[in-house]
């Protein structure tokens, strides 16, 4: 039973190889000329204003949790769509019950405001 | 894979989990109404919930009699779900009753309340009816996290945010330990189906012993305990029952404590039943322990919410008893005990509900002086629910116990019997002491501010009619507790 797991066990293998392998690659044989401008934060290319730890807006965190929501639902829609045709009418009343579900919680939180930074 | 496909959808059948479709509809219902109605009007919720409660109520008795199994052997509708269900429509359609009224009183008219309360029992029902351990845990999950925002519903008191955050923390992490212990048990028997590790155990006698099984079943049984509120995973219960609305406060220590236990006793019996002999001497243990804890040091308390929370963790030692029987006589007591429990114990919050000034500051021994004159059907209702408590024949709470010592006697735990009963002898100084209070102290107040509104006192004449009535008659009830046994 375990050998079907062994494809997994590889991925994460490689993965992990990846990663780590470029970091001590690059650290290894890369060349290294630091600068001011190099060595000071990444703030998606702007000169960096202030201090990077602080305080963030609990707002960030509503605005999260509403993605993860609606991230999961798309998880979910595309296995459903490969299958779509052999799940049939079942299958299609399965997921709108579950997109009806989701959505009664987007009229909650877009009621509720939640949706709106101000 | 067309097979697979084909079977996966041939084995969802929807009967199986109809009681708890109804109510995450009628929940997902009142959701929307909240929204759309303005803020502060939440009767037209309450009184809706309450219609979902009876309607879910015909729909769980029609399964009597009928067993259900649903998707590929994950949920089982058999009478053992249907009784439990039966004590969570019981415990929320009362918790519903008495809350509207205090919800405005203590300043938060929050809708939302009702639509927790019924996705709760919805994941209540989950619990009692999993035959397999990824459902009873999606059924926890889901009461555990409804219970956690309404422990902290009042989310300008201190003390309910303490509440929430304290059983948010605790809970999540023993969640963690039930997972933990799911994972050792499939690791063993290569399954999550409660009962095909059952079969498996039965079949590889060996494996009984291996230490992963038995870490696999401790790991579980702390998981459940701590929900169950059994010393040493108690900790958590005085504060939060204290601090958490007296409502829900009632649900808590009835509903999911009921769930909790419906999951222990079908994954102990059904699925670990070959180790009984470990299991039982353990629970022996921690249900002395229990038992005792809980009533000495209720006797320390003056205030009332959190004696009751020590009250409650007592009763959960008593309980426990019926699982160490593991009998048929035991096992169904603790089918009725909890039955009996939810009414005596929702009784007695509903009392508290009516007697508190908003704030709940007055909610002391002291507070409850000469209370019983200056509110006589308060103060008889009360004391109706404190004899039930104590377990004073003709009510619930005697027939509770009387069948929940004879499993341990007829078990040959005859000193486990012993020392229950010992206990209860303890539990009556406390008990006693709030009707000392209630009709030997002088008044100070004149109650003034109590306002008898009709649903409360409906539930707590419901709850007295279910006391006496399991007390006066418990047989018929007792033979429906041995035909929901597996």
């Amino acid at each position: 039973m375990l050998d079907s797991y062994l494809p997994i066990l590889v991925l994460i293998v490689i993965a992990v190889a990846f990663a780590v392998g470029s970091v001590i690659m690059s650290r290894l044989i890369g060349q290294k000329k630091p600068g001011e401008v190099k060595l000071a934060p990444y703030e998606c290319g702007m000169p960096p204003v202030g201090s990077a730890r602080e305080r963030l807006s609990i707002k960030f965190y509503i605005i999260a949790m509403l993605f993860i929501v609606f991230d999961i639902e798309a998880v979910f829609l595309y296995p459903w769509a490969v299958m779509f045709k052999r799940l049939g009418l079942f299958g299609f009343v399965e997921m709108g019950v579950f997109i009806i579900i989701l959505l009664i919680g987007y009229v909650y939180v877009w009621k509720k405001g939640a949706l709106e930074w101000e | 894979m067309e097979n697979l496909v084909q079977m996966a959808l041939q084995n969802v059948n929807m009967a199986a989990i109809m009681p708890s479709l109804v109510l995450c509809c009628f929940g997902m219902f009142l959701l929307m109404i909240n929204v759309f109605m303005p803020r502060g009007k939440t009767t037209a919720a309450s009184l809706i919930s309450l219609l979902g409660l009876a309607v879910t109520f015909v729909v769980t008795l029609r399964a009597w009699n009928h067993p259900e199994l649903g998707f590929a052997g994950h949920v089982a509708l058999d009478n053992f779900a249907t009784f439990f269900n039966v004590i969570f429509l019981i415990a929320a359609f009362l918790t519903v009753l008495m809350s509207d009224d205090y919800l405005h009183r203590e300043g938060y008219p929050v809708g939302e309340f009702y639509p927790l309360v019924l996705f709760t029992t919805a994941g209540a029902m989950w619990m009692a009816s999993g035959t397999d351990l990824m459902t009873v845990f999606l059924g926890l999950e889901v009461l555990s996290i409804s219970l956690y925002v309404l422990a902290g519903l009042f989310r300008g008191q201190l003390r309910s945010n303490e509440a929430g955050l304290k059983y948010f923390l605790l809970g999540a992490f023993s969640t963690g330990f039930l997972l933990y212990g799911t994972a050792l048990l499939y690791g063993v028997a290569g399954t999550t189906n409660i009962a095909d590790i059952g079969f498996y155990l039965s079949a590889h006698g060996k494996m009984l012993q291996n230490p992963m099984t038995i870490a696999g079943m401790l790991l579980l049984a702390v998981g459940f305990l701590f929900k169950i509120a059994v010393v040493p995973f108690h900790m958590w219960t005085p504060d939060v029952y204290q601090g958490a609305p007296t409502p829900v406060t009632a649900f808590m220590s009835a509903g999911p404590k009921a769930a909790a236990f419906a999951a222990l006793v079908r994954i102990l019996i059904l699925g670990l039943g070959g180790l009984q002999a470990d299991w039982s001497s353990l629970l022996w243990m921690l249900a002395v322990l229990t038992m005792f804890i809980g009533n000495v040091t209720a006797i320390y308390q003056t205030d009332i919410k959190r004696m009751l929370a020590y009250s409650s963790i007592a009763h959960a030692g008593y309980a426990l008893v019926g699982l160490v029987a593991a009998n048929a006589v035991g096992i169904s007591g603790i089918l009725f005990y909890m039955l009996a429990y939810t009414f005596m114990n929702i009784g007695a919050f509903a009392v508290l509900v009516l007697a508190g000034k908003q704030g709940e500051d007055n909610l002391t021994l002291e507070g409850f002086s000469g209370f019983g004159y200056k509110r006589p059907f308060l103060g008889v209702a009360m004391s109706i629910f404190l004899f039930a408590l104590m377990g004073i024949p003709p009510t619930a709470g005697f027939a509770g116990k009387f069948y929940i010592f004879a499993g341990a006697i007829n078990a040959g735990y005859i000193w486990l019997a012993i020392l229950g009963v010992l206990n209860s002898a303890i539990s009556l100084y406390y008990y006693l002491r709030v009707m000392v209070y209630m009709y030997f102290r002088e008044p100070q107040e004149d109650y003034g501010w109590v306002r008898m509104n009709p649903g409360t006192v409906v539930s707590i004449v419901l709850a007295i009619v279910g006391v006496l009535y399991l007390g006066v008659v418990p047989g018929k009830i007792m033979e429906m507790a041995k035909m929901a046994l597996f």
